[in-house]
């Protein structure tokens, strides 16, 4: 009988390959399938859908025309909704950044009444349902008349992505040396100052991930935008725009593969161009158990 | 006004100042309307009479009865509980199986590691529709490529068929086709997130550890029941915690994937439809209420039996 730890080295080294393509294939293929759909005419696909590969001759923009053009030009209007999808998420990104910085500096540095207690409250944000905030909000805001806003909807995202935003940069301020600070008061610095010149320029790779990682929550965001937005077509983000259009049969298709790609594809840029700086953010602090 | 504040003192008030713009919209967006949504719960509200709302409005029982004794809501709760249970479960192994994969050096590690995480980050409206166009019976890959090379004799609705007959060494099993596509999706979604927390403690594991182990001989199934599973029950109970919330929790995947029908209505896509088609408000909130609750009771459980193994594991990790 062979020895064990030699039989499973053996059968480990011929699995682990297998496992690595398994892998890759299955995270990768439906983004292929994606981008391989959105150039194919329709009729192709409906004549041979097992057909992954295309001649280049047979590659067509006409589906990515169509999806960005204005409804009025006989288009889908995803530009619009492009315009809408961005507007929300920067302008919820610059402001949970604007909230949650000096958050974040309080909870890591300042000692004040109620300091331990803070964790609670930004739990009970992930523990409930967002379809329950989703009830009274949609009621607060058909009241308000927020409901088809914009601006209703970025005030969501920002009390969405602050609780996580905070934690985040709280453990990055924390490794800060706090005699860095103490310097600066020697040196006059204002609290404020002192945040503002000495905290945030070191804090900078932190503050960066964190504000991409707020812009791809609220742009991959669909729950919400489709409560408060779905009533006026001129309002919709990306998501929802693809959402409802893919519901029906007016739209085929390899045109609505090609939103699927507009809206994945800043995504993913932002991803690889970052990844490092997320998932180091993301996962800071698990490696301590 | 008199005496100047200490240090000490100015340092609180700078503290609450800085916290205070978080507290107000975590309190007006977060805080508040849950307990709005518990006053709604109570009272018979629907959007036509929604101006009459208000604190002082007729409390009432009413809904809880009729959400409890309404058709189909134990069913939904159960398939809930399937759904999140089904998906926090195959994340966590798949995720540990790419972890252990991805862990050691080879060509390309790097660019595998980042599309590995792709499912999690894109947005989820675009892959629930690449699944859904995958998976069609008319027109998707699956269906095609299952018939010609795989020999089914008809495509398979994965995702608006209940029940699928199997036939198997010549039993016959009625499997909850939509339900277990939708648990795929999820594990396939999600098994990302686990993996980046596993691999960011594997790599924490001291390499002489398993140096001394392979030394003696330890094989490899063994290296990793006695020496890296306890480094990461930690976090594999923290992930099992993470993801079992979230999924409990979850509205679009479902709603995208099969709009909750065919065995897969989750309460929280019970609780949209109330909201919208029914306009039902008080319905809608106190479906929502019982599923918080389901959920506050789950946890209770969980840390009151397992909350010391934890704490146990992590004294020693």
């Amino acid at each position: 009988m062979a020895d064990r730890a030699e039989v499973e080295t053996r059968i480990l080294r011929v699995l682990r390959p297998i496992v690595i393509t398994l892998l890759a294939l299955i995270t990768l293929f439906p983004f292929l399938y994606m981008l391989l759909l959105s150039i194919r005419p329709i009729e192709d696909l409906l004549r041979a859908p097992g057909q992954l590969w295309i001649e280049p001759s047979e590659w067509t923009v006409r589906t990515y025309r169509e999806v960005l053009t204005s409804v009025g030009e006989g288009g889908q209007g995803f530009l619009k909704f492009l315009a809408n999808s961005a507007i929300v998420s920067v302008a919820a990104t610059a402001l949970t950044l604007l909230v949650s910085i000096p958050g974040a500096y309080a909870v890591a540095r300042l000692r004040f009444a109620g300091r331990r207690q803070v964790h609670f409250l930004f739990l009970s944000v992930y523990l409930f349902p967002s379809i329950l905030l989703a009830i009274p909000l949609f009621v607060l805001f058909t009241r308000l008349g927020l409901r088809g806003s914009l601006g209703g909807l970025t005030l969501v995202y920002i009390a969405q992505t602050v609780p996580v935003s905070i934690y985040m940069l709280r453990n990055y301020l924390s490794t800060i040396p706090a005699s860095l600070e103490e310097a600066a008061a020697i040196d006059g610095y204002s609290r404020l100052q002192t945040l503002r010149k000495v905290i945030l320029p070191l804090a900078a790779p932190a503050v960066m991930a964190n504000a991409l990682y707020v812009f791809m929550i609220a742009w991959n965001e669909f729950l919400f935008a489709l409560l408060f937005l779905v009533e006026d077509r001129a309002d919709w983000t990306v998501s929802l725009g693809l959402a409802q259009l893919s519901g029906g049969i007016e739209v085929s298709k390899t045109v609505l593969m090609a939103g699927s790609v507009v809206l994945t594809l800043p995504i993913v840029i932002i991803f690889f161009a970052a990844e490092r700086l997320l998932t180091e953010g993301l996962t800071a602090g698990a490696d301590k158990g | 006004m008199g005496k100047p504040l200490t240090a000490r003192q100015r340092e609180s008030r700078a503290g609450l100042a800085y916290l205070s713009p978080t507290l107000v919209v975590v309190l007006v967006v977060v805080v508040l309307p849950i307990l709005w949504t518990v006053m709604l719960a109570f009272q018979r509200i629907r959007l036509i009479n929604l101006r009459r709302a208000g604190v002082f409005g007729q409390y009432t029982l009413a809904n809880l009865e009729t959400v409890l004794n309404s058709p189909g809501f134990w069913s939904s709760l159960w398939t809930t509980l399937v759904y999140t249970v089904g998906s926090t479960f195959g994340s966590i192994v798949l995720g540990l199986i790419a972890a252990l994969t991805l862990r050691s050096r080879f060509r390309g590690r790097t660019l595998v590691r980042g599309s590995v995480l792709l499912p999690y980050v894109a947005p989820v409206v675009s892959v629930a529709f690449v699944w859904n166009v995958l998976l069609s019976p008319q027109f998707g890959l699956v269906n095609d490529w299952g018939v010609r090379f795989l020999g089914w004799d008809r495509p398979i609705a994965f995702l608006s068929q209940r029940e699928y007959a199997l036939n198997l060494l010549g039993w016959h099993i009625d499997v909850p086709m939509a339900l277990l596509t939708v648990i795929a999706f999820e594990t396939w979604r999600y098994f990302p997130f686990a993996f980046l927390f596993l691999l960011a403690r594997l790599q924490a594991v001291p390499g002489d550890l398993e140096e001394a182990a392979r030394v003696d001989g330890a094989a490899p199934t063994q290296m990793f029941r006695h020496i890296l599973l306890p480094q990461l029950g930690a976090v594999i109970a923290l992930l099992s915690v993470l993801r079992f919330i979230m999924t409990f929790n979850k509205f679009d995947d479902v709603y995208l994937l099969t709009g909750g029908g065919a065995g897969t209505e989750v309460v929280s896509v019970r609780v949209y439809e109330y909201l919208t088609a029914r306009f039902d408000i008080g319905a809608a909130a106190a479906q929502a209420l019982v599923l918080a609750g389901g959920l506050l009771v789950l946890l209770a459980i969980y840390l009151r039996f397992f909350a010391p193994r934890i704490e146990a594991a992590e004294g020693e990790g």
